[in-house]
Protein backbone atom coordinates (compact mmCIF):
# COMPACT_ATOMS: atom_id res chain seq x y z
CA UNK A 1 0.00 0.00 0.00
CA UNK A 2 1.27 3.20 -0.98
CA UNK A 3 0.69 6.57 0.83
CA UNK A 4 0.69 8.81 -1.97
CA UNK A 5 -0.77 12.60 -1.22
CA UNK A 6 -3.15 11.64 -3.94
CA UNK A 7 -4.17 9.07 -2.19
CA UNK A 8 -4.94 10.87 0.92
CA UNK A 9 -6.77 13.50 -1.45
CA UNK A 10 -9.00 10.59 -2.57
CA UNK A 11 -9.81 9.40 0.56
CA UNK A 12 -10.67 12.76 1.95
CA UNK A 13 -12.89 13.27 -0.79
CA UNK A 14 -14.63 10.35 -0.43
CA UNK A 15 -13.78 8.58 -3.89
CA UNK A 16 -11.52 5.99 -2.21
CA UNK A 17 -12.02 4.50 1.24
CA UNK A 18 -10.28 1.27 0.26
CA UNK A 19 -6.79 1.07 -1.21
CA UNK A 20 -6.09 3.02 -4.25
CA UNK A 21 -3.64 0.73 -6.96
CA UNK A 22 -0.78 2.56 -8.89
CA UNK A 23 -0.34 0.71 -11.94
CA UNK A 24 2.28 2.11 -14.75
CA UNK A 25 0.62 1.53 -18.11
CA UNK A 26 3.68 1.62 -21.11
CA UNK A 27 6.04 2.15 -22.15
CA UNK A 28 6.24 -1.23 -23.89
CA UNK A 29 2.09 -1.18 -23.52
CA UNK A 30 1.03 -2.31 -27.05
CA UNK A 31 -1.86 0.24 -26.68
CA UNK A 32 0.66 3.42 -26.38
CA UNK A 33 1.70 3.15 -30.20
CA UNK A 34 5.27 3.69 -29.23
CA UNK A 35 6.98 4.27 -25.89
CA UNK A 36 4.24 6.41 -23.95
CA UNK A 37 3.95 5.70 -20.24
CA UNK A 38 1.33 6.84 -18.35
CA UNK A 39 1.07 6.41 -14.70
CA UNK A 40 -2.62 5.46 -13.54
CA UNK A 41 -3.82 5.74 -9.95
CA UNK A 42 -6.91 3.08 -9.59
CA UNK A 43 -9.90 2.31 -7.63
CA UNK A 44 -11.06 -1.04 -8.46
CA UNK A 45 -10.88 -0.43 -11.91
CA UNK A 46 -12.03 2.96 -12.17
CA UNK A 47 -8.92 6.14 -13.25
CA UNK A 48 -8.39 8.52 -10.30
CA UNK A 49 -5.38 9.99 -11.16
CA UNK A 50 -3.37 9.34 -14.61
CA UNK A 51 0.21 11.29 -14.99
CA UNK A 52 1.87 11.21 -18.69
CA UNK A 53 5.32 10.59 -18.85
CA UNK A 54 7.31 11.50 -21.62
CA UNK A 55 10.89 11.52 -23.31
CA UNK A 56 11.64 8.17 -24.19
CA UNK A 57 12.14 8.99 -27.99
CA UNK A 58 13.46 12.69 -27.20
CA UNK A 59 16.60 13.33 -29.10
CA UNK A 60 15.88 17.01 -29.35
CA UNK A 61 15.10 17.38 -32.61
CA UNK A 62 15.35 21.29 -32.20
CA UNK A 63 18.80 21.95 -31.25
CA UNK A 64 19.65 19.26 -34.21
CA UNK A 65 17.65 21.80 -36.28
CA UNK A 66 19.54 25.01 -34.81
CA UNK A 67 23.42 23.15 -35.44
CA UNK A 68 22.34 22.52 -39.52
CA UNK A 69 20.81 24.59 -42.63
CA UNK A 70 17.57 25.39 -43.37
CA UNK A 71 17.73 22.84 -45.58
CA UNK A 72 18.91 20.31 -43.67
CA UNK A 73 16.39 20.08 -41.27
CA UNK A 74 13.82 18.70 -43.48
CA UNK A 75 14.54 15.29 -43.69
CA UNK A 76 14.39 15.59 -39.62
CA UNK A 77 10.79 16.93 -39.98
CA UNK A 78 10.08 13.71 -41.86
CA UNK A 79 11.13 11.81 -38.37
CA UNK A 80 8.47 13.68 -36.12
CA UNK A 81 5.20 12.34 -37.33
CA UNK A 82 6.92 9.38 -39.03
CA UNK A 83 3.54 8.15 -40.22
CA UNK A 84 2.91 11.94 -42.22
CA UNK A 85 5.68 12.99 -43.04
CA UNK A 86 4.60 15.00 -46.38
CA UNK A 87 2.57 17.20 -44.26
CA UNK A 88 5.69 17.47 -41.57
CA UNK A 89 7.76 19.08 -45.26
CA UNK A 90 4.90 21.46 -45.87
CA UNK A 91 4.81 22.90 -42.21
CA UNK A 92 8.40 23.36 -42.22
CA UNK A 93 8.66 25.00 -45.47
CA UNK A 94 5.96 27.29 -45.19
CA UNK A 95 7.61 28.48 -42.16
CA UNK A 96 10.87 29.18 -43.97
CA UNK A 97 8.87 30.92 -47.07
CA UNK A 98 7.23 33.04 -44.67
CA UNK A 99 10.56 33.54 -43.17
CA UNK A 100 12.53 34.69 -46.40
CA UNK A 101 9.60 35.48 -48.32
CA UNK A 102 9.91 32.82 -51.01
CA UNK A 103 6.66 32.48 -53.85
CA UNK A 104 5.24 28.93 -55.05
CA UNK A 105 4.37 27.93 -58.18
CA UNK A 106 1.00 26.57 -58.76
CA UNK A 107 1.43 23.42 -59.84
CA UNK A 108 4.03 22.69 -56.71
CA UNK A 109 0.59 23.91 -54.20
CA UNK A 110 -1.45 21.49 -56.07
CA UNK A 111 1.69 18.77 -55.64
CA UNK A 112 1.38 19.69 -52.09
CA UNK A 113 -2.50 19.40 -52.04
CA UNK A 114 -2.69 16.57 -53.35
CA UNK A 115 0.30 14.70 -51.17
CA UNK A 116 -1.08 16.35 -47.70
CA UNK A 117 -4.65 15.16 -48.61
CA UNK A 118 -3.15 11.83 -49.49
CA UNK A 119 -1.63 11.76 -46.11
CA UNK A 120 -4.38 12.69 -44.20
CA UNK A 121 -6.49 9.98 -45.92
CA UNK A 122 -4.56 7.37 -45.00
CA UNK A 123 -3.84 8.58 -41.21
CA UNK A 124 -7.43 8.95 -40.66
CA UNK A 125 -7.74 5.23 -41.93
CA UNK A 126 -5.09 4.16 -39.68
CA UNK A 127 -6.33 5.95 -36.70
CA UNK A 128 -9.85 4.08 -37.36
CA UNK A 129 -7.74 0.59 -37.63
CA UNK A 130 -6.00 1.26 -34.65
CA UNK A 131 -8.84 2.54 -32.48
CA UNK A 132 -11.25 -0.38 -33.38
CA UNK A 133 -7.73 -3.00 -32.73
CA UNK A 134 -7.58 -1.18 -29.50
CA UNK A 135 -11.59 -2.29 -29.06
CA UNK A 136 -10.97 -5.78 -29.76
CA UNK A 137 -11.36 -6.12 -33.21
CA UNK A 138 -8.42 -7.53 -34.09
CA UNK A 139 -6.46 -7.40 -37.00
CA UNK A 140 -9.60 -6.70 -39.88
CA UNK A 141 -10.12 -3.23 -39.93
CA UNK A 142 -6.66 -2.41 -39.33
CA UNK A 143 -5.38 -4.64 -41.92
CA UNK A 144 -7.89 -3.49 -44.63
CA UNK A 145 -6.93 0.18 -43.62
CA UNK A 146 -3.43 -0.62 -44.18
CA UNK A 147 -3.92 -2.31 -47.33
CA UNK A 148 -5.26 1.41 -48.56
CA UNK A 149 -2.23 3.24 -47.20
CA UNK A 150 -0.16 0.76 -48.91
CA UNK A 151 -1.83 1.97 -52.12
CA UNK A 152 -0.50 5.76 -51.51
CA UNK A 153 2.78 4.81 -49.93
CA UNK A 154 3.52 3.17 -53.45
CA UNK A 155 2.21 6.42 -55.40
CA UNK A 156 4.82 8.51 -52.72
CA UNK A 157 7.62 5.84 -53.61
CA UNK A 158 7.35 6.26 -57.04
CA UNK A 159 7.20 10.45 -56.51
CA UNK A 160 10.14 10.46 -53.76
CA UNK A 161 11.63 7.48 -53.97
CA UNK A 162 11.39 6.54 -49.98
CA UNK A 163 7.77 5.53 -48.55
CA UNK A 164 7.72 6.97 -45.60
CA UNK A 165 10.72 9.42 -45.21
CA UNK A 166 9.60 11.08 -48.45
CA UNK A 167 11.70 14.09 -47.64
CA UNK A 168 9.80 15.82 -50.72
CA UNK A 169 9.08 19.36 -50.71
CA UNK A 170 11.73 22.10 -50.62
CA UNK A 171 11.46 26.21 -50.37
CA UNK A 172 9.39 27.55 -53.09
CA UNK A 173 7.99 24.35 -54.48
CA UNK A 174 8.54 20.68 -54.32
CA UNK A 175 11.94 18.47 -55.28
CA UNK A 176 11.05 17.16 -58.44
CA UNK A 177 8.36 17.14 -60.86
CA UNK A 178 5.26 14.18 -60.94
CA UNK A 179 6.53 10.77 -62.73
CA UNK A 180 4.55 10.24 -65.67
CA UNK A 181 1.45 8.43 -65.58
CA UNK A 182 1.51 9.70 -61.57
CA UNK A 183 -1.74 11.42 -61.76
CA UNK A 184 -3.82 8.66 -63.64
CA UNK A 185 -2.10 6.09 -60.93
CA UNK A 186 -3.54 8.59 -58.02
CA UNK A 187 -7.12 8.94 -59.54
CA UNK A 188 -6.72 5.22 -59.14
CA UNK A 189 -6.14 4.50 -55.82
CA UNK A 190 -8.68 7.47 -55.30
CA UNK A 191 -11.47 5.90 -56.91
CA UNK A 192 -10.86 2.55 -55.12
CA UNK A 193 -10.72 4.98 -51.62
CA UNK A 194 -14.57 5.62 -51.61
CA UNK A 195 -15.69 1.81 -52.24
CA UNK A 196 -13.40 0.73 -49.35
CA UNK A 197 -14.64 3.87 -47.02
CA UNK A 198 -18.39 2.66 -47.57
CA UNK A 199 -17.22 -1.07 -46.82
CA UNK A 200 -15.80 0.23 -43.79
CA UNK A 201 -18.40 2.18 -42.62
CA UNK A 202 -20.85 -0.31 -43.35
CA UNK A 203 -18.81 -2.72 -41.51
CA UNK A 204 -18.49 -0.70 -38.46
CA UNK A 205 -20.80 2.48 -38.21
CA UNK A 206 -23.63 0.43 -36.48
CA UNK A 207 -21.63 -2.27 -34.99
CA UNK A 208 -22.56 -3.19 -31.28
CA UNK A 209 -19.17 -3.06 -29.48
CA UNK A 210 -17.96 0.16 -31.44
CA UNK A 211 -20.73 1.73 -29.89
CA UNK A 212 -20.75 0.21 -26.42
CA UNK A 213 -17.24 0.71 -25.73
CA UNK A 214 -16.68 4.67 -27.38
CA UNK A 215 -20.62 6.33 -26.68
CA UNK A 216 -19.77 8.56 -23.63
CA UNK A 217 -16.35 7.91 -23.24
CA UNK A 218 -13.94 10.30 -23.04
CA UNK A 219 -16.06 13.42 -23.05
CA UNK A 220 -14.09 16.41 -23.96
CA UNK A 221 -16.07 19.67 -23.10
CA UNK A 222 -15.91 22.51 -26.07
CA UNK A 223 -14.23 25.43 -23.58
CA UNK A 224 -11.54 22.63 -21.71
CA UNK A 225 -10.74 21.90 -25.51
CA UNK A 226 -9.96 25.19 -26.57
CA UNK A 227 -8.69 26.15 -23.68
CA UNK A 228 -6.24 23.37 -23.61
CA UNK A 229 -5.30 24.04 -27.02
CA UNK A 230 -6.56 21.03 -29.03
CA UNK A 231 -6.14 20.82 -32.15
CA UNK A 232 -7.74 18.70 -35.13
CA UNK A 233 -10.67 16.21 -35.37
CA UNK A 234 -10.22 16.20 -31.36
CA UNK A 235 -11.64 19.83 -31.12
CA UNK A 236 -13.71 19.53 -34.27
CA UNK A 237 -15.55 16.72 -32.06
CA UNK A 238 -16.20 18.63 -29.46
CA UNK A 239 -18.33 21.21 -31.73
CA UNK A 240 -15.58 23.68 -32.56
CA UNK A 241 -15.43 24.71 -36.01
CA UNK A 242 -11.89 25.50 -36.57
CA UNK A 243 -9.48 24.37 -38.88
CA UNK A 244 -6.20 26.07 -40.27
CA UNK A 245 -7.15 25.38 -43.85
CA UNK A 246 -10.38 27.40 -43.74
CA UNK A 247 -8.43 29.97 -41.21
CA UNK A 248 -5.84 30.76 -42.59
CA UNK A 249 -5.99 29.89 -46.58
CA UNK A 250 -2.28 28.77 -46.63
CA UNK A 251 -1.85 27.22 -50.09
CA UNK A 252 -4.36 27.60 -52.34
CA UNK A 253 -7.36 25.73 -49.92
CA UNK A 254 -9.71 28.98 -50.38
CA UNK A 255 -10.11 27.41 -54.09
CA UNK A 256 -11.55 23.89 -52.41
CA UNK A 257 -15.26 23.79 -51.56
CA UNK A 258 -15.50 21.34 -48.39
CA UNK A 259 -17.35 21.25 -45.47
CA UNK A 260 -15.54 21.20 -41.91
CA UNK A 261 -17.33 18.29 -40.13
CA UNK A 262 -18.30 19.01 -36.62
CA UNK A 263 -18.98 16.67 -33.38
CA UNK A 264 -21.88 17.30 -31.01
CA UNK A 265 -20.69 15.07 -27.62
CA UNK A 266 -16.83 15.40 -27.90
CA UNK A 267 -17.08 11.66 -27.19
CA UNK A 268 -14.24 8.92 -28.87
CA UNK A 269 -17.52 8.08 -31.37
CA UNK A 270 -17.36 11.87 -32.40
CA UNK A 271 -13.86 11.63 -32.99
CA UNK A 272 -13.40 8.36 -34.85
CA UNK A 273 -17.02 9.86 -37.03
CA UNK A 274 -15.47 13.46 -37.53
CA UNK A 275 -12.39 11.42 -38.85
CA UNK A 276 -14.23 9.41 -41.25
CA UNK A 277 -16.29 12.32 -42.31
CA UNK A 278 -12.87 13.90 -43.01
CA UNK A 279 -11.96 11.45 -45.59
CA UNK A 280 -14.62 11.88 -47.82
CA UNK A 281 -14.08 15.36 -47.44
CA UNK A 282 -10.09 14.91 -48.77
CA UNK A 283 -11.30 12.82 -51.32
CA UNK A 284 -13.36 15.88 -52.84
CA UNK A 285 -10.42 17.96 -52.19
CA UNK A 286 -8.65 15.42 -53.84
CA UNK A 287 -10.66 14.54 -56.71
CA UNK A 288 -10.64 18.63 -57.57
CA UNK A 289 -6.57 19.30 -57.51
CA UNK A 290 -6.16 15.66 -59.42
CA UNK A 291 -8.84 17.42 -62.18
CA UNK A 292 -7.34 20.87 -61.85
CA UNK A 293 -3.59 20.54 -61.72
CA UNK A 294 -1.87 22.01 -64.60
CA UNK A 295 1.52 22.17 -65.70
CA UNK A 296 3.84 24.22 -65.03
CA UNK A 297 7.51 25.36 -62.73
CA UNK A 298 7.84 22.73 -59.64
CA UNK A 299 9.44 25.41 -57.95
CA UNK A 300 10.32 28.69 -57.60
CA UNK A 301 13.60 29.24 -59.71
CA UNK A 302 14.68 32.29 -57.00
CA UNK A 303 14.51 30.22 -54.15
CA UNK A 304 17.88 29.45 -52.47
CA UNK A 305 17.95 25.90 -51.11
CA UNK A 306 21.67 25.73 -50.32
CA UNK A 307 23.08 28.60 -48.03
CA UNK A 308 19.99 30.31 -47.57
CA UNK A 309 20.61 33.22 -45.42
CA UNK A 310 17.23 34.52 -44.49
CA UNK A 311 17.18 38.38 -43.10
CA UNK A 312 16.89 38.53 -39.23
CA UNK A 313 13.47 38.07 -38.02
CA UNK A 314 10.94 35.64 -37.03
CA UNK A 315 7.82 33.92 -38.69
CA UNK A 316 5.90 31.31 -37.41
CA UNK A 317 4.05 28.74 -39.83
CA UNK A 318 1.16 26.15 -39.02
CA UNK A 319 -1.10 23.71 -40.78
CA UNK A 320 -3.40 21.66 -40.37
CA UNK A 321 -1.81 18.53 -40.00
CA UNK A 322 -3.88 15.04 -39.50
CA UNK A 323 -3.50 15.20 -36.24
CA UNK A 324 -4.03 18.88 -35.32
CA UNK A 325 -2.41 22.12 -35.86
CA UNK A 326 1.70 21.71 -36.88
CA UNK A 327 3.35 25.16 -36.74
CA UNK A 328 7.40 25.57 -37.16
CA UNK A 329 8.39 29.38 -34.99
CA UNK A 330 11.97 29.87 -36.26
CA UNK A 331 13.83 33.05 -36.05
CA UNK A 332 16.70 33.64 -38.14
CA UNK A 333 19.75 36.35 -37.16
CA UNK A 334 21.07 36.37 -40.36
CA UNK A 335 23.06 33.05 -40.25
CA UNK A 336 23.48 29.89 -42.09
CA UNK A 337 21.28 27.81 -39.82
CA UNK A 338 18.52 28.98 -37.69
CA UNK A 339 19.31 30.74 -34.06
CA UNK A 340 15.82 29.10 -33.14
CA UNK A 341 13.64 26.24 -34.73
CA UNK A 342 10.60 25.29 -32.54
CA UNK A 343 7.99 22.53 -33.46
CA UNK A 344 4.27 23.23 -32.16
CA UNK A 345 3.74 19.13 -32.07
CA UNK A 346 0.04 19.02 -31.56
CA UNK A 347 0.32 15.43 -30.43
CA UNK A 348 1.71 16.57 -27.47
CA UNK A 349 -0.37 19.41 -26.46
CA UNK A 350 -3.48 16.88 -27.54
CA UNK A 351 -2.46 15.21 -24.45
CA UNK A 352 -2.68 18.12 -22.41
CA UNK A 353 -6.28 16.45 -21.29
CA UNK A 354 -5.72 13.08 -21.53
CA UNK A 355 -6.32 12.64 -17.60
CA UNK A 356 -9.58 15.19 -17.60
CA UNK A 357 -10.70 12.77 -20.01
CA UNK A 358 -10.05 9.41 -18.82
CA UNK A 359 -10.85 10.66 -15.09
CA UNK A 360 -13.77 8.07 -13.55
CA UNK A 361 -13.50 5.50 -16.70
CA UNK A 362 -12.30 2.04 -16.59
CA UNK A 363 -8.50 1.22 -17.01
CA UNK A 364 -9.75 -0.71 -20.41
CA UNK A 365 -11.92 2.93 -21.70
CA UNK A 366 -7.99 4.65 -21.58
CA UNK A 367 -6.59 2.54 -23.82
CA UNK A 368 -9.58 3.91 -26.29
CA UNK A 369 -9.29 7.63 -25.49
CA UNK A 370 -5.40 7.64 -26.13
CA UNK A 371 -6.28 5.94 -29.32
CA UNK A 372 -8.78 8.48 -30.09
CA UNK A 373 -6.34 11.02 -29.53
CA UNK A 374 -4.23 9.84 -32.17
CA UNK A 375 -0.51 10.19 -31.07
CA UNK A 376 3.01 9.95 -32.84
CA UNK A 377 5.91 9.65 -30.09
CA UNK A 378 7.81 10.57 -32.31
CA UNK A 379 6.53 13.93 -32.68
CA UNK A 380 5.84 13.81 -28.72
CA UNK A 381 8.93 13.86 -27.46
CA UNK A 382 10.79 15.29 -30.76
CA UNK B 1 -8.01 41.98 -35.49
CA UNK B 2 -6.98 45.24 -34.17
CA UNK B 3 -3.62 46.67 -34.77
CA UNK B 4 -1.30 45.84 -32.45
CA UNK B 5 -0.93 49.73 -31.47
CA UNK B 6 -4.99 49.50 -30.64
CA UNK B 7 -4.94 46.07 -28.57
CA UNK B 8 -1.55 47.67 -26.34
CA UNK B 9 -3.86 51.07 -25.87
CA UNK B 10 -6.77 48.75 -25.34
CA UNK B 11 -4.64 46.94 -22.66
CA UNK B 12 -3.18 50.17 -20.95
CA UNK B 13 -6.55 51.81 -20.99
CA UNK B 14 -7.52 48.24 -19.10
CA UNK B 15 -4.98 48.03 -17.25
CA UNK B 16 -3.26 50.50 -14.94
CA UNK B 17 0.82 50.36 -14.55
CA UNK B 18 1.10 47.62 -17.38
CA UNK B 19 4.48 48.48 -19.79
CA UNK B 20 3.84 46.99 -23.37
CA UNK B 21 6.78 47.73 -25.50
CA UNK B 22 6.11 46.90 -29.71
CA UNK B 23 9.29 44.31 -30.93
CA UNK B 24 9.38 44.90 -34.55
CA UNK B 25 10.51 41.94 -36.96
CA UNK B 26 12.22 42.90 -40.26
CA UNK B 27 11.52 39.52 -41.95
CA UNK B 28 8.93 39.27 -44.56
CA UNK B 29 6.42 37.49 -42.67
CA UNK B 30 6.22 41.16 -40.58
CA UNK B 31 5.25 39.57 -37.40
CA UNK B 32 5.67 41.68 -34.46
CA UNK B 33 5.16 40.92 -30.83
CA UNK B 34 4.38 42.76 -27.50
CA UNK B 35 7.00 42.45 -25.01
CA UNK B 36 4.33 42.60 -21.82
CA UNK B 37 6.29 42.79 -18.15
CA UNK B 38 6.14 40.43 -16.08
CA UNK B 39 4.41 41.97 -13.36
CA UNK B 40 1.11 42.41 -14.92
CA UNK B 41 1.98 39.38 -17.55
CA UNK B 42 -1.27 37.22 -16.18
CA UNK B 43 -3.55 40.56 -15.49
CA UNK B 44 -2.76 40.96 -18.98
CA UNK B 45 -2.84 37.39 -20.80
CA UNK B 46 -6.54 37.10 -19.03
CA UNK B 47 -7.94 40.96 -20.52
CA UNK B 48 -6.66 39.54 -23.53
CA UNK B 49 -8.68 36.32 -23.35
CA UNK B 50 -11.72 37.79 -21.76
CA UNK B 51 -12.11 40.88 -23.49
CA UNK B 52 -14.60 40.95 -25.84
CA UNK B 53 -13.18 42.95 -28.40
CA UNK B 54 -9.98 40.44 -28.80
CA UNK B 55 -11.15 37.14 -27.39
CA UNK B 56 -7.70 35.53 -27.86
CA UNK B 57 -8.90 32.14 -25.92
CA UNK B 58 -6.33 30.22 -27.60
CA UNK B 59 -2.75 29.89 -26.87
CA UNK B 60 -1.18 28.15 -29.54
CA UNK B 61 2.43 27.77 -29.44
CA UNK B 62 4.56 28.74 -26.19
CA UNK B 63 8.17 28.15 -26.45
CA UNK B 64 11.55 29.65 -25.26
CA UNK B 65 14.39 31.19 -26.62
CA UNK B 66 17.75 32.04 -25.27
CA UNK B 67 19.85 35.40 -25.70
CA UNK B 68 22.97 35.55 -24.41
CA UNK B 69 25.32 38.20 -23.77
CA UNK B 70 26.13 39.79 -26.93
CA UNK B 71 28.68 42.47 -27.11
CA UNK B 72 27.80 44.61 -30.63
CA UNK B 73 30.26 47.19 -31.88
CA UNK B 74 27.86 50.25 -32.80
CA UNK B 75 29.91 53.32 -34.62
CA UNK B 76 29.32 56.50 -32.66
CA UNK B 77 29.81 59.74 -33.73
CA UNK B 78 31.26 62.60 -31.27
CA UNK B 79 32.65 65.84 -31.28
CA UNK B 80 36.25 65.78 -29.99
CA UNK B 81 38.77 69.35 -30.00
CA UNK B 82 42.09 68.09 -31.70
CA UNK B 83 44.62 70.47 -31.82
CA UNK B 84 41.95 73.15 -30.85
CA UNK B 85 39.90 72.53 -33.91
CA UNK B 86 36.72 71.24 -32.81
CA UNK B 87 35.68 67.91 -35.18
CA UNK B 88 33.83 65.25 -35.55
CA UNK B 89 35.18 62.11 -34.95
CA UNK B 90 33.75 58.24 -35.52
CA UNK B 91 34.18 55.99 -33.00
CA UNK B 92 33.67 52.11 -32.59
CA UNK B 93 31.77 51.94 -29.41
CA UNK B 94 31.51 47.98 -27.65
CA UNK B 95 28.25 47.50 -26.24
CA UNK B 96 27.18 44.92 -24.19
CA UNK B 97 23.63 43.66 -24.32
CA UNK B 98 22.40 42.01 -21.41
CA UNK B 99 21.44 38.43 -21.31
CA UNK B 100 17.83 37.08 -21.11
CA UNK B 101 15.84 34.36 -21.68
CA UNK B 102 12.47 34.69 -23.29
CA UNK B 103 9.35 33.18 -23.32
CA UNK B 104 7.18 33.30 -26.69
CA UNK B 105 3.34 33.07 -27.20
CA UNK B 106 1.40 32.77 -30.19
CA UNK B 107 -2.18 33.90 -29.16
CA UNK B 108 -4.93 33.26 -31.41
CA UNK B 109 -9.17 34.08 -30.89
CA UNK B 110 -10.95 30.76 -32.52
CA UNK B 111 -13.90 32.76 -31.31
CA UNK B 112 -13.17 35.63 -33.76
CA UNK B 113 -10.40 33.94 -35.89
CA UNK B 114 -7.96 36.41 -35.40
CA UNK B 115 -4.61 35.98 -34.72
CA UNK B 116 -1.35 35.23 -33.95
CA UNK B 117 -1.08 37.93 -31.51
CA UNK B 118 2.84 37.60 -30.05
CA UNK B 119 3.64 38.16 -26.47
CA UNK B 120 6.29 37.92 -25.15
CA UNK B 121 8.24 37.84 -21.09
CA UNK B 122 12.09 38.85 -20.33
CA UNK B 123 13.84 37.38 -17.45
CA UNK B 124 15.89 39.88 -15.42
CA UNK B 125 19.20 37.53 -16.39
CA UNK B 126 20.24 33.57 -17.36
CA UNK B 127 20.87 32.34 -13.96
CA UNK B 128 19.37 33.71 -10.43
CA UNK B 129 16.66 35.80 -11.75
CA UNK B 130 15.37 33.19 -14.38
CA UNK B 131 12.34 33.66 -13.40
CA UNK B 132 8.30 33.95 -15.29
CA UNK B 133 4.54 34.27 -14.31
CA UNK B 134 2.96 31.15 -15.81
CA UNK B 135 0.23 31.61 -17.83
CA UNK B 136 -1.15 27.70 -17.61
CA UNK B 137 -4.07 29.44 -14.98
CA UNK B 138 -5.08 31.48 -18.54
CA UNK B 139 -4.53 28.92 -21.20
CA UNK B 140 -4.19 25.23 -19.81
CA UNK B 141 -2.53 24.81 -23.35
CA UNK B 142 0.55 26.13 -21.94
CA UNK B 143 1.35 23.87 -19.02
CA UNK B 144 2.99 21.32 -21.30
CA UNK B 145 4.89 23.97 -22.76
CA UNK B 146 6.05 25.77 -19.82
CA UNK B 147 7.12 22.51 -18.02
CA UNK B 148 9.34 22.19 -21.59
CA UNK B 149 10.88 25.57 -21.49
CA UNK B 150 11.18 24.79 -17.60
CA UNK B 151 13.20 21.78 -18.64
CA UNK B 152 15.38 22.83 -21.60
CA UNK B 153 16.12 26.69 -20.86
CA UNK B 154 15.62 26.70 -17.22
CA UNK B 155 12.88 29.30 -16.95
CA UNK B 156 10.86 29.18 -13.53
CA UNK B 157 7.32 29.53 -13.82
CA UNK B 158 5.30 30.99 -10.67
CA UNK B 159 2.19 29.65 -10.25
CA UNK B 160 2.76 26.58 -12.52
CA UNK B 161 0.41 23.72 -11.20
CA UNK B 162 2.67 21.24 -11.90
CA UNK B 163 6.52 22.23 -12.64
CA UNK B 164 8.87 19.26 -13.65
CA UNK B 165 11.24 18.21 -16.01
CA UNK B 166 9.14 16.87 -18.85
CA UNK B 167 11.50 15.46 -21.77
CA UNK B 168 14.67 15.12 -19.89
CA UNK B 169 15.08 12.94 -16.87
CA UNK B 170 14.73 13.63 -13.15
CA UNK B 171 18.01 14.62 -11.99
CA UNK B 172 19.16 15.36 -14.78
CA UNK B 173 20.74 18.86 -14.66
CA UNK B 174 21.25 20.77 -17.25
CA UNK B 175 19.21 22.77 -19.53
CA UNK B 176 20.16 21.53 -22.93
CA UNK B 177 18.68 24.40 -25.23
CA UNK B 178 20.52 26.53 -24.01
CA UNK B 179 23.02 27.58 -25.84
CA UNK B 180 26.04 27.75 -24.55
CA UNK B 181 25.33 24.12 -23.55
CA UNK B 182 27.93 21.69 -22.84
CA UNK B 183 27.02 18.21 -24.07
CA UNK B 184 28.53 15.40 -21.95
CA UNK B 185 29.34 11.80 -22.79
CA UNK B 186 25.80 9.68 -23.12
CA UNK B 187 27.08 7.50 -20.17
CA UNK B 188 28.19 9.36 -17.53
CA UNK B 189 24.52 11.07 -17.68
CA UNK B 190 22.21 8.43 -17.90
CA UNK B 191 20.38 7.08 -14.42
Amino acid sequence: MIATPEIQTARTRGIANHELLEVSMGPHHPSTHGVFRMNVLLDGEVIVKLTPVFGYLHRNHEKIAEKNSYLSAIPYTDRLDYICSMTNNWAYVLSVEKLAGIAVPERAEYIRVITAELTRLFNHACLAGFLLQDMGALGTPLMYAFREREKILDLFESLTGSRMMCNYLRFGGCRCDLPDGWLKQAAGVLAAFSPFLDQFEALLDENEILHARSEGVGVLPRELAINAGVTGPGLRASGVNYDVRKVDHYGIYDRFPFRVPLGEHGDVLDRYMVRILEMRESIKILDQALREIAPGPIIDPKAKLRNLRPKAGEAYGRIEGPKGELGFYLISDGGPTPYRFRVRPPSLINLTVLEDMCIGHSISDVVIILGSVDIVLGEVDR
Amino acid sequence: MLSLEQISTRICAAIAGARIETVPNASPSAQASLLIDNEHAREIAAFLRDDRELQFDYASNVTGVDWPEKTVKVKTKTKKVIDGVEKEVEELVEQKTPAFLEAVYHLYSMVRGGGPLILRLRTGNRTDHAVLPSLTPVWRSCEFQEREIYDLFGVTFEGHPDLRRILMWDGFEDHPMRKDYQPVAEEETKP
